[in-house]
């Protein structure tokens, strides 16, 4: 097993190609400096396929299968190793970030080609891989935290990436800002893990966890705590309410970071943790509660921001809010199989959307905003199809990758609660209309572009090949669960149930999986109708406002005014931030911080040291007029009192 | 015989002559011969104590004294040669520069 022993290999080749481009590429031609991030990222591929090759000859008590190198702290009863870990969720993991990341990588080597940060770009991409990957393959928390700091660092490079445009490293600030709220719950619940359970490693704190006795429903216990604590790191980095406002403003950066960063991989690393914590979770049922309806208001919400969105990237984040939302939404209700298969399928479907609308951008030479395109369906034949493609698996529609993982999660949904269901199904419509918008928009109607200055071309093929690698996948993605519908069995939750087994206490869940393989068949397909209907109306509404009657919308606007302003102020949440937060933290900052903290304080005690040094120093100083008979006389003077005080002690 | 009293009170009028003279005096000359005569005025009462008391460390004390100050004589006359090439002055109050 060369791999799965020398497991460090797979993270630290990004990182090699990460330092080389860095430290050497300065003098380099832009194609040896793809050559290194490429062959890089191709080799982590290779290996991670090998390694998971190797993985599945494993025998079942060999799984986890974890790797200790060497201590890494060890402090009185604390210890932490520099282990990687591969089971069954991290070779899922694994697969996606390093065959995303490595198509992501292809393309971007024709989408960046004119760029004069060539080199910063991919070194920044490659170590944002090493990030990642030490972030999936950890087996403790600590090591895990590591790689969730570093992915939100190359997260900052990359927002900023342009960073003479002010609104680009404004964006990557506030991404960085947010992200610490979140940041310091995940760390906060780890040190109360560490305080709970004496350890931070998975293999010794999940099966603990899943021992302990459950809260209480209402009850706040340990777990409950850390799980809330958790999921406000998750809710950070996975763009939740209410931290998800930096993620909109994240599309400042390139292109294929919006697509590997901010869609695929590290906005899906909060989902991934709670599923890893899932132990810990289903002992906290009001955690659960609150995962569940935040994910699914998350996904409610940014649907309906995203409909009215005019900026192609920004529907797009809106859509990565949304069903990140969705997942969240699978893991609250327990569905955690559910929540990591709609994360793949996502990772396939919303990379490949995010990398066609790149290609959309390159051929309209930089142009965003979707009022200002439009018929483009026969000049970029190839990203119209790739698109098409994403758009159907985002939408639901029957047997694309998406239709399996989000009828999946409301099935599950529906078990638990049927305002959820109801509210996923709502936000399906919502997400097939604004999709299909976002494509009768772009390719349909009218050219509203002016011809004689953009000159719509189709992208290069290191471009459009990874875009139909993924329209494949986002096809495809889905099918492992396809026997479920004929009563068969979910290939893709059969081959993680060892790993959410860990936590024995399920029966609830585990009983529903046996109706569900059993008679449940009918019940399942009588409901994976309403969210496919849910798409359809979505998909013929937009058909009918902006292919058939393409003057409705404006009308609809006018006729809705305050809603429409609403949802296009994107609920004026940004507005609400800067007005609560952001505005008294710069006051308070500003006026008593700085001018009375810092300059009154800080620098008149610094100041007040010198003065009273150099007042006092002033003062003696005259004391020493260098005159000798001066001198003298103190001398005489001195010994005169000493010697009276010396005879008058003597009597 | 004179008693040691005598001696003592010429030490101590000696001493003070000396003391007044290097506080008052404004000649660096003058003022090296009233640190002589100090060290002089300490000799005597040293000698008188010596013989009062009839133990020789006050005798043995006062040549060390005579040595030193032949050396302070001539260290202190190199210097005076030197304030005087230098500045063309003997007079204390000129040499002052220390102060800055």
């Amino acid at each position: 097993m060369p791999v799965l022993t020398y497991l460090w290999i797979i993270p630290l080749l990004p990182l090699v190609g990460a330092a080389v481009n860095g430290i050497f590429g300065g003098r380099w031609p832009k194609n040896v400096i793809s050559a290194v991030a490429l062959s890089s990222t191709t080799l982590a591929f290779a290996a991670g396929l090998e390694a998971v090759r190797e993985f599945l000859t494993l025998s079942q008590d060999q799984i986890p299968f974890i790797k200790t190198y060497f201590t890494w702290i060890s402090a009185g009863g604390f210890r932490a190793d520099f282990a990687l870990q591969v089971d069954q969720l991290t070779v899922i993991m694994l697969l996606v970030v390093t065959g995303v990341g490595w198509l992501i990588h292809i393309y971007s080597t024709g989408y960046m080609h004119d760029d004069p940060g060539y080199r910063r770009f991919f070194s920044y991409l490659n170590l944002f891989m090493f990030f990642m990957l030490v972030l999936i393959l950890a087996d403790n928390y600590l090591l895990m935290f590591v790689g969730w700091e570093g992915v939100g660092l190359c997260s900052y490079l990359l927002i900023g990436f342009f960073f003479l445009k002010q609104s680009a490293t404004n964006a990557g600030n506030k991404a960085f800002w947010v992200n610490r709220i979140g940041d310091f719950g995940f760390l906060l619940g780890v040190l109360l893990i560490f305080r709970t359970f004496g350890s931070l490693d998975f293999a010794t704190v999940l099966p603990r966890a899943a021992a302990m006795p459950a809260d209480a429903s209402g009850q706040f216990g340990t777990l409950t705590i850390i799980a809330l604590l958790l999921f406000v790191g998750a809710a950070g980095k996975s763009a939740q309410l209410p931290l998800y406002v930096w993620l909109p403003d994240a599309m400042e950066g390139p292109t294929p970071v919006s697509a590997l960063i901010h869609a695929a991989t590290m906005v899906t690393a909060g989902v991934y943790m709670v599923v890893r914590s899932h132990a810990i979770f289903l002992n906290a049922p009001v955690a659960m509660q609150v995962v569940g309806i935040i994910g699914c208001a998350t996904a409610l919400f940014a649907a309906t921001i995203g409909l009215v969105q005019t900026d192609i990237k920004k529907v797009l984040a809106y859509s990565t809010v949304s069903q990140l939302g969705y997942m969240f939404l699978a893991c609250g209700v327990g569905a955690f199989g559910a929540g990591v298969f709609h994360l793949m399928t996502h990772a396939f479907f919303k990379g490949l959307l995010f990398l066609a609308a790149g290609s959309v951008i390159h051929a309209m030479g930089g142009e965003q905003d979707m009022r200002k395109m439009g018929g483009l369906r026969k000049k970029i034949p190839v990203t119209f199809w790739t698109m098409f493609m994403a758009t159907l698996a985002i939408a639901g529609a029957p047997g694309f990758s998406g239709f399996f993982s989000k009828d999946e999660i409301l099935n599950e949904a529906q078990r638990v609660s049927p305002v959820l269901w109801g509210l996923g199904v709502l936000t399906a419509g919502l997400t097939s209309f604004y999709m299909f918008r976002l494509l009768f928009l772009t390719f349909f109607g009218k050219e509203r572009y002016d011809e004689h200055h953009v000159h719509v071309h189709e992208s290069p093929k290191s471009m459009t090949i990874p875009l139909i690698v993924l329209a494949i996948l986002s096809v495809c993605g889905g099918w492992m669960a396809a026997p479920q519908l004929v009563g068969g069995v979910n290939n893709f939750q059969h081959f993680l149930a060892p790993v959410l087994s860990t936590a024995p206490a399920e029966p609830a869940i585990a009983a529903a999986a046996a109706e569900t393989t059993s008679g449940g068949g009918e019940i399942v397909q009588a409901l994976l109708g309403a969210p496919v209907i849910a798409g359809l109306l979505g998909f013929l509404l937009a058909w009918w406002f902006y292919i058939k009657s393409p003057e409705a919308p404006s009308k609809l606007a006018e006729s809705l005014a305050a809603p429409y302003k609403l949802l296009s102020g994107k609920y004026f949440i940004d507005e609400l931030y800067a007005a609560a937060i952001v505005r008294p933290l710069v006051w308070i900052s500003d006026k008593v911080l700085w001018h009375v903290v810092d300059e009154r304080v800080i620098d008149g005690t610094v100041n007040g040291v010198a003065t009273v040094s150099r007042e006092s120093g002033d003062r003696l100083r005259r004391v020493s007029t260098g005159n000798i008979r001066g001198y003298a006389t103190w001398i005489v003077l001195g010994v005169v009192i000493f010697t009276s005080l010396l005879l008058w002690m003597v009597d | 015989m004179v008693p040691t009293s005598y001696y003592l009170v010429l030490s101590a009028v000696l001493f003070g002559l000396g003391v007044i003279a290097f506080v008052f005096k404004r000649n660096i000359l003058t003022v090296f011969m009233s640190i002589e005569l100090m060290l002089n005025a300490v000799n005597l009462a040293f000698v008188s104590f010596s013989r009062l008391l009839g133990q020789l460390q006050g005798q043995v004390f006062v040549f060390f004294v005579i040595v030193v100050a032949a050396a302070e004589a001539a260290v202190g006359l190199a210097i005076i040669m030197l304030i005087h090439r230098n500045r063309g002055t003997l007079d204390v109050e000129n040499v002052d520069s220390l102060k800055d």
